[in-house]
């Protein structure tokens, strides 16, 4: 039987001043052109938490708003604050930096991450109200350091500073005098990485309503590499974040593939329930610093805000099928291989063509199709265009080419079939996974029965290849618990072999 | 394709948009000498 999907979490992190100092972009800029007034400028374009909370797709990626809902809205949607928008969603929550930077530190187990004494006294009152953050990881937090002592870190030990509202309150320090790999800017976007994908995963606990212990595997998709000298991205993730999450009986592995590894780990966590290799399979991943104001001269040239100014984070609950929740159809599994080529066109006919062809479907058969997620409001400014609109719009063409939508019915068919993205531009966050929650969600309420979750990778980027890559899956709705077919049952098999050893018995006398 | 001889070209594609390799296509019958080509991820 094919697995199901039990349960989707999704956490956003609000890091406006790791924006400024971990951002690739704003760090590059340090580089190469540090007297800029695009750095001078920039601290004035940064939302404040209540904006963060209040943004329309912020409140759709934790699950406050549907996608119909945001869809219904006029772009752009930052100037359209969400009316008592809370922090709290359906799915997650969006942390403020400051429990954050709190949640960073016991997440630390090499004591690296120390934060000054009085901002741990200020900011922990608060996580201890937090629902989620139980004894172990409390009982993490430090008292704190001396000023004196963040500060000469910073100045002279090569330490990352962590700032909160401007103003220094920690360091990360190297975790190696001279291994690269364990640097503290290294050592920074891991453990972002990690204590941001804790999060999404202690609330996957909640949302799903199972006994963390339950959970058997766990497989982690983010775009980072956790390892030293002698094995750059040796993993593993995912053990670390089942340690904090309280998983006492999980093990696992990290996947990697760009934007797409969250698709490959999802197809992954579902042929091993599927198989009967675990029971339940945890899919998590945490955020990126380095993309934090990725388009962020964009906006300030534009006179936005910087609207990249969050981590996001989310984890998916694989399970046996419990003939409720939508089933992971492993019969239809789109994939970009070596010979499909680099086109647009070629790219999303491997991914939803030709599998939805081999089992006789149609584009149309599928309701919804959920491929590159990110927000328009980021990228229209930045040139970058609305890219999830992109997609539908080259799916909607290939059902006019294969002759089952008339031409004029493609926009129709962006509107009925699409969506309007709302996931920050986090690299593997926006690919397919944002949908995974509402659509679980839809199929339950009857709204839609099939949805198509496509992911896609840039490969190119690690400069070992030219290729580009993708998976798809599909989700529909529960068909119900079947007896497998075609097989004999344990009774039966005994019975066979009884009346095998009866005849035999009976040719001997 | 006159306008293209002797010309070098560097490609930066788009994942999003038109990818490198799509683009380097429309220049194998050119007399354009492709100097780089690489397609870059703006999301």
């Amino acid at each position: 039987m094919n697995s199901v999907l039990k349960a989707a979490s999704y956490v956003l992190v609000h890091a406006p001043d790791m924006v400024l100092h971990n951002g690739t972009t704003q760090t590059t800029e340090k580089v190469v052109n540090p007297g800029s007034d695009y750095l001078k400028t920039l601290p004035q374009h940064l939302r404040g938490f209540d904006q963060v909370v209040a943004y329309p797709p912020n409140q759709t990626y934790i699950g406050n708003l549907s996608p119909k809902q945001l869809g219904e809205l006029e772009q752009p949607f930052f100037d359209k604050p969400v009316e008592n928008a809370t922090r709290q969603g359906k799915f997650g929550e969006i942390l403020p930096q400051d429990e954050f930077l709190l949640l960073f530190q016991a997440c630390d187990m090499f004591d690296l991450v120390h934060l000054d004494k009085d901002f741990v006294a200020a900011t922990k009152p608060a996580l201890e109200q937090h629902p989620l953050m139980d004894a172990f990881i409390l009982g993490r937090i430090r008292e704190g350091t001396a000023m004196e002592q963040v500060e000469r870190f910073v100045k002279e030990e090569g330490a990352e500073g962590l700032y909160y509202n401007g103003r220094l309150v920690g360091y990360i320090k190297r975790a190696h005098d001279v291994d690269a790999n364990l640097s503290a800017h290294v050592m920074m976007e891991n453990l972002a990485s990690k204590a941001s994908a804790v999060l999404a995963l202690k609330h996957l606990v909640k949302v799903s309503g199972i006994e963390a212990s339950q959970i058997d595997y766990v497989i982690e998709c983010s775009e980072e590499a956790c390892g030293d000298m002698n094995q750059r991205g040796g993993g593993n993730f995912a053990k670390s974040i089942a340690e904090m999450a309280g998983l006492p009986n999980a093990t696992g592995c990290d996947v990697r593939g760009f934007c797409a590894a969250p698709s490959h780990a999802l197809v992954t966590a579902a042929s091993l329930v599927k198989s009967g290799t675990f029971k339940n399979v945890a899919v998590v991943a945490g955020g990126s610093t380095a993309k934090l104001g990725m388009n962020g001269k964009d906006h300030v040239r534009k006179g936005m805000q910087v609207l990249e100014d969050v981590l996001g984070g989310f984890a998916a609950l694989i399970s046996e099928n419990d003939g409720q929740n939508p089933e992971i159809d492993l019969d239809i599994i789109g994939r970009h291989t070596v010979g499909t080529g680099a086109s647009p066109q070629a790219v999303i006919t491997s991914l939803v063509l030709t599998p939805l062809e081999k089992v006789g479907m149609k584009i149309q058969d599928i309701d919804k199709y959920a491929a590159e997620m990110q927000n328009p409001d980021i990228t229209k400014p930045a040139g970058a265009g609305d890219v999830p609109q992109a997609n539908f719009k080259m799916i909607g063409a290939l059902a006019v080419k294969s002759g089952e939508l008339p031409r004029e019915g493609l926009n129709d068919f962006i509107l009925n079939h699409g969506m309007v993205g709302w996931a920050p531009t986090q690299g593997h966050i926006p690919s397919g996974a944002p949908y995974l929650g509402h659509a679980r969600q839809e199929i339950l309420d009857g709204d839609i029965t099939k949805a198509m979750i496509v992911g896609k990778g840039s490969l190119f980027l690690g400069r070992l290849t030219n290729q580009f890559d993708g998976i798809s899956f599909v989700l529909k709705k529960n068909e119900g618990k079947k007896e497998p077919s075609g097989g004999a049952s344990k009774e039966e098999v005994r019975g066979l072999i009884a009346q095998a050893l009866r005849d035999f018995a009976a040719s001997l006398s | 394709m006159s306008l293209l001889n002797n010309k070098k070209v560097i490609i930066i594609g788009d994942r999003d948009g038109i990818p490198g390799p799509a683009i380097e296509e429309c220049f194998k019958n050119t007399q354009a000498e492709i100097l780089f080509s690489s397609t870059e991820c703006f999301v």
